[in-house]
């Protein structure tokens, strides 16, 4: 099975900063993987590079077969990686149902109307379909950025955060919402989370960034118990060893 | 349907008015139609969040394309006067809108000001054009067909009339539906109009081209009513009355610049007869009313009506 997403060397700093140092990583197709990591860590400037929006100092991203560094995000979009952001971004004025027909007929569906209905349903969407996207609860607002990212046809989809913000009681049934209709779209998932329950419960594979550099990647049992993920990323405080 | 029935009645009313009212009232109307199809194409672009400063430069195009057919090439037909003047400003605003697709905010309103004004600065030296003072045209035909003397108007009034009926179904088609949605997107959010896989540039650019078309042939209308140009058509209080136009009848509807402009040319009249001296200052007075009141434009009222039925 070819890789869906192969990044080789990505290298990226912001001045002293250094946001990528020698990323490596290989996302195969049908999988849902979650990047962690301390805020700074890199997981957020990964997405940015895949999607176009920076572009590495060095380094391959193939999508594919293809390398897309330099590509813009819109070409990046077309090419099948779609992605939604921490802070959801909608078309305030615009209806929830009118946000989704924008997406669908860029989407260049047949149908669009059809489509966006559909797309409501699956996201559970359908009782805000006339309200403004403006005024909306921040949970719902975060589901219609996911489900006008994934409207796209796309193969990748690329969630950066998405239930940050929410309520925590609110946060599980959203993730099973996405989660449910990523798997009907049969995309590959790549999502950064800082709720280690959510991880536990949603991620095949775990990869945990640390100061631009990749510290573990594996199954989340693995990841989540190593000890430099626990001091590094979940921020337990951990006994040293007698020495 | 909506659309078709107020096109067909306003169709007919304006042909009624062309053929019954006096010569002063005909003209007043033609001017509103010719700054009401300009201000519908402001319409547009305003749809991607951009105000345009220089409008003047396609009304400007638009009228002395149609002045210099009429001056220079001798063509007497006030139809293909009309065609030239939207094409001449389309392939001016295609070719300006490269850059200007580009810009938002301020610096595209200041840069597409500075645009009319290099006409403007252009028109005033060139003497073959009659500098300050511009030069007059003559249509003769319409289509083909001889218009005797006294009624050119009146067959003007309908040509503007059946032009802007049918520019604004157009308009009211492509803004009711996905291009009218995207461009409101491109308003909220560029970002994800991108990150859904289009252009927000492309949908700038194209707004950008249909105003100036639009405004290319409000400029030949107004010209065929004037019967003369001049660079004031292209000077930034041309451009500003546009804008103050759309802003009077708000962004709601199709029909709003039409009424907004009649009213401004209503408003104009009157003042500059009864005062002369301050007709700018009721304007102004006028402007401050609308914005403190009515922010949507006159179009509020229809709206607050509709809601208390």
């Amino acid at each position: 099975m070819s890789a869906v997403l192969t990044a080789k060397g990505l290298q990226k700093s912001f001045g002293a900063v250094r946001a990528a140092a020698d990323i490596s990583l290989t996302f195969d197709p049908g999988i849902v993987v979650s990047l962690i990591g301390a805020n700074g860590a890199g997981k957020t400037t990964f997405l940015n590079m895949v999607t176009g929006y920076l572009r590495p100092d060095s380094g391959q991203i193939l999508f594919g077969e293809r390398d897309i560094v330099g590509l813009s995000p819109r070409r990046i979009t077309k090419l099948g990686i779609s992605r939604s952001f921490q802070i959801p971004q909608l078309f305030n004025s615009l209806s929830v149902r009118e946000n989704l027909l924008v997406a669908e007929s860029i989407a260049a569906m047949d149908d669009p109307q059809a489509a966006a209905d559909e797309t409501l349903a699956r996201f559970e969407l359908a009782p805000y379909a006339a309200q403004k996207a403006g005024l909306l609860p921040e949970g719902i607002r975060k589901l219609l950025d996911v489900s006008m990212a994934l409207s796209s046809r796309s193969k990748l989809l690329l969630l950066d955060e998405p239930t940050s913000g929410v309520s925590a009681d609110e946060k599980f049934a959203i993730m099973d919402v996405v989660m449910g209709a990523a798997r009907v779209a049969g995309v590959t998932v790549i999502f950064v989370e800082h709720d280690m329950d959510i991880v536990a419960r949603f991620a095949g594979r775990v990869v945990a960034f640390y100061d631009g550099s990749i510290i573990a990647d594996g199954s989340p049992d693995t990841v989540l118990r190593a000890e430099n993920v626990r001091r590094y990323v979940i921020g337990e405080e951990i006994p040293h060893a007698a020495a | 349907m909506k659309a078709a029935i107020v096109a067909i009645a306003s169709l007919a009313a304006l042909t009624a008015l062309a053929l019954l009212a006096p010569q002063w009232l005909v003209f007043m109307a033609m001017l509103a139609l010719a700054k009401g199809v300009v201000v519908l194409g402001l319409l547009v672009l305003m749809r991607t969040g951009l105000v345009s400063f220089g409008q003047g430069l396609y009304f400007g195009i638009g009228a002395y394309t149609a002045a210099l057919l009429s001056h220079h090439l001798h063509v007497a037909d006030a139809a293909v006067m009309l065609l030239a003047g939207a094409a001449a400003a389309g392939l001016m605003a295609a070719l300006l809108g490269l850059l200007l697709a580009g810009y938002r905010d301020i610096f595209f309103a200041m840069l597409s000001l500075a645009f009319s004004m290099i006409l403007y600065g252009v028109l005033v030296k060139s003497a073959a054009l009659g500098s300050t003072d511009g030069f007059n045209l003559h249509a003769r035909t319409f289509f083909g067909v001889a218009l005797a003397p006294g009624v050119e108007r009146r067959v003007f009034l309908i040509a503007g009339a059946v032009c802007a009926v049918v520019v604004a179904l157009l308009a009211h088609r492509l803004l009711g539906g996905h291009w009218g949605r995207l461009s409101t997107g491109v308003r909220d959010n560029e970002l994800r109009v991108a990150y859904l896989g289009a252009s927000p540039y492309r949908v700038v650019y194209v707004n950008y081209l249909i105003a100036g078309a639009m405004a290319g042939l409000g400029g030949a209308l107004a010209a065929l009513a004037v019967g003369h140009v001049d660079p004031e058509m292209t000077y930034w209080t041309t451009s500003g009355e546009f804008v103050f136009i759309a802003i009077l009848g708000g962004t709601q509807s199709i029909l709003a610049p039409f009424v907004a402009a009649s009213i401004f040319e209503a408003l104009r009249t009157i003042a500059s007869q009864y005062a002369p001296n301050v007709w700018q200052m009721s304007l102004g007075l006028a402007m401050l009313a609308i914005i403190m009141f009515l922010p949507a434009g006159l179009w509020t009222l229809a709206e607050r009506r509709r809601r208390s039925a």
